[in-house]
């Protein structure tokens, strides 16, 4: 479904020398796949997904969504094609409602009720939020889950999910763990891409992807990957102790 | 009334046919229709041009429409509307200015609204601005408002103005005694090389009364805004503005707040913020498939909406 040949991202850092957050990166993800990717913070993970979005634009080399080279497509022409992506940070707006956001991100007009079964599947009650204002008036935890329901609402072959668990409480985790299980489950085609440090999430992956240092470090089944990733880090390490 | 003036009224009152209730329609100069219930009163002025709306103490559930339309190129008026408004009142006036310029000569219409608001009245009052025409004349509004709020009445003003306004200049003046409040709601967008200047002065003269000003504005093109918004609070009070404005192409907005204190338990706030359309909400609005274009139409219409 995806390939990333050869990608490179630079910046200019403060004293104007260049500063490479990808390294020729190299990346294959196939259909009905569901990824995650992990790795250290400023690894160049988040960087990693703002490219395959188009928000960031590569210094060096291509990216393949199905077959085609959309390298140098827009953010417009790669969400026409098929690619939806949640932030991190999920951007706030003066007067645009929960309500219009699902419903420009299904693209069609959208009856109330076909929008409330989006906010349920993200544990919200359509009621409260629907008519609400996607504004500071909304906590954190609720705004991310409203960018969740606007990826389900886009419904696309390829979903990149960049942490999707920052800011959401435990309740609403055992809820998102079941958003993606499910979406993987209906659609024989769908690929979902997660970033994530979350050991639940890491859990349920099919492939497990690690980056560092803008470089995958190792790529595999989650079977042969998790238990060395386990291994690696001293908070797991403390958390397997516990567990024994 | 021509079909100029029934788009005119459309804009400006949403009003399709006449409307139930008060009315009194001015069309180039002239009133051309005018309807009085038995609690609302419309009387033309002897002195000078204008109505004076009367209405009757205790008068709940009804509605005044006083829509101006203006669709002769180069006719200037002033205009003066009284509203008398007794105690213990429950209604909704709407106001509105269209001009319709297809001649090279300024069509201007200037008014000066004064409301006297009895006791634990609420009223509701709307404005709507909007200019149309393809001559190079210039279409210019300049509304006065004049409010007088006594004892615990509310007065709710909601001005709008999107199109088609060469210049304007919108001075609004309101005097509060005790337990009055007054909530205003500005939206204003200019374009082309258009003028605005919006000027708010309220003195909270009342204890315990209230005023909020919030103004939202949009400013594209080489156009230009003046926000100006006074508030003294000269008794145990409490005042808030608030002017959020968007700033696009080659535009200029100012933003000019004022909080006095004139009493220890005066407690007054103002907030004024210009900017930009954030890139990142753009973005958001893009991964969902609009346009650059199409982002930018949905968040400046989600913000003056």
């Amino acid at each position: 479904m995806l390939q990333l040949e050869n990608l490179s991202f630079q910046v200019a850092d403060a004293s104007a020398s260049q500063k490479e957050i990808i390294k020729n990166l190299n990346l294959t993800i196939g259909d009905h796949r569901f990824i995650v990717i992990t790795g250290p913070n400023g690894g160049g993970k988040s960087t990693l997904a703002k490219l395959i979005m188009g928000i960031e634009k590569p210094t060096g080399g291509r990216i393949l969504f199905n077959g085609q080279d959309i390298t140098e497509f827009s953010i417009t022409q790669r969400a026409g094609s098929g690619i939806s992506f949640a932030f991190q940070q999920p951007v706030r707006f003066k007067g645009i409602k929960v309500k219009d956001l699902i419903t420009l991100s299904a693209g069609s007009s959208l009856s109330t009720a076909g929008a409330c079964e989006y906010l349920s599947k993200v544990g919200l009650c359509a009621r409260d939020y629907i008519n609400r204002d996607v504004d500071a008036s909304l906590s954190g935890g609720e705004l991310k889950r409203i960018e969740i329901a606007t990826v389900l609402a886009r419904n696309t072959p390829l979903s990149v999910f960049d942490e999707p668990e920052a800011g959401i409480d435990l309740w609403s985790f055992n809820n998102l763990i079941k958003v993606f299980e499910e979406l993987h489950d209906t659609d024989t085609h769908r690929s979902l891409l997660i970033i994530s440090h979350q050991e639940r999430i890491l859990n349920i992956a099919d492939e497990i992807v690690v980056i560092a240092d803008g470089r995958v470090k190792a790529q595999g089944r989650r079977e042969n990957i998790l238990p060395e990733l386990l291994q690696d880090t001293g908070s797991c390490r403390f958390y397997q102790e516990v567990q024994e | 009334m021509d079909a100029i003036q029934k788009e005119l009224l459309n804009q400006v009152a949403g009003l399709h046919e006449m409307p139930a209730g008060a009315y009194n329609i001015r069309a180039d100069g002239e009133s051309v229709a005018r309807s009085t219930t038995a609690h609302i009163d419309i009387v033309t002025k002897t002195d000078k041009p204008g109505i004076d709306i009367v209405i009757k103490p205790g008068t709940k559930n009804e509605s005044v429409h006083i829509p101006v339309l203006l669709s002769q190129s180069g006719l200037t008026e002033m205009v003066y509307n009284d509203f008398y408004i007794g105690d213990d009142c429950d209604v909704t006036i709407v106001a509105g200015c269209g001009i319709h310029n297809s001649g090279d000569q300024m069509s201007r219409h200037d008014g000066v609204h004064s409301f006297y608001v009895g006791k634990n009245s609420h009223v509701k009052y709307v404005e709507k601005h909007y200019g149309s025409g393809e001559g190079s004349g210039e279409r210019i509004m300049n509304p006065q408002t004049v409010v007088e709020l006594q004892e615990n009445s509310f007065m709710e003003l909601e001005t709008v103005q999107i199109r088609g306004v060469d210049s304007t200049k919108r001075s609004t003046r309101a005097t509060l005694g005790d337990g009055a409040k007054i909530i205003v709601t500005e939206k204003l967008m200019t374009h082309g090389k258009q003028y605005a200047e919006t000027s708010f002065d309220v003195d909270l003269n009342g204890e315990g009364s209230s005023a909020n000003v919030i103004s939202r504005a949009v400013a594209r093109d080489d156009s230009r805004q003046l926000f100006l918004a006074k508030i003294n609070g000269n008794n145990r009070c409490a005042g808030h503005s608030e002017c959020d404005a968007i700033i696009m192409d080659n535009a200029r907005i100012s933003a000019v707040p004022e909080i006095t204190a004139n009493h220890l338990d005066a407690e007054l706030i103002h907030e004024a913020a210009i900017g930009k359309i954030a890139g990142d909400q753009i973005i958001k609005l893009m991964t969902l498939g609009l346009t650059e274009a199409e982002a930018e139409a949905q968040i400046v219409n989600g913000f003056l909406k």
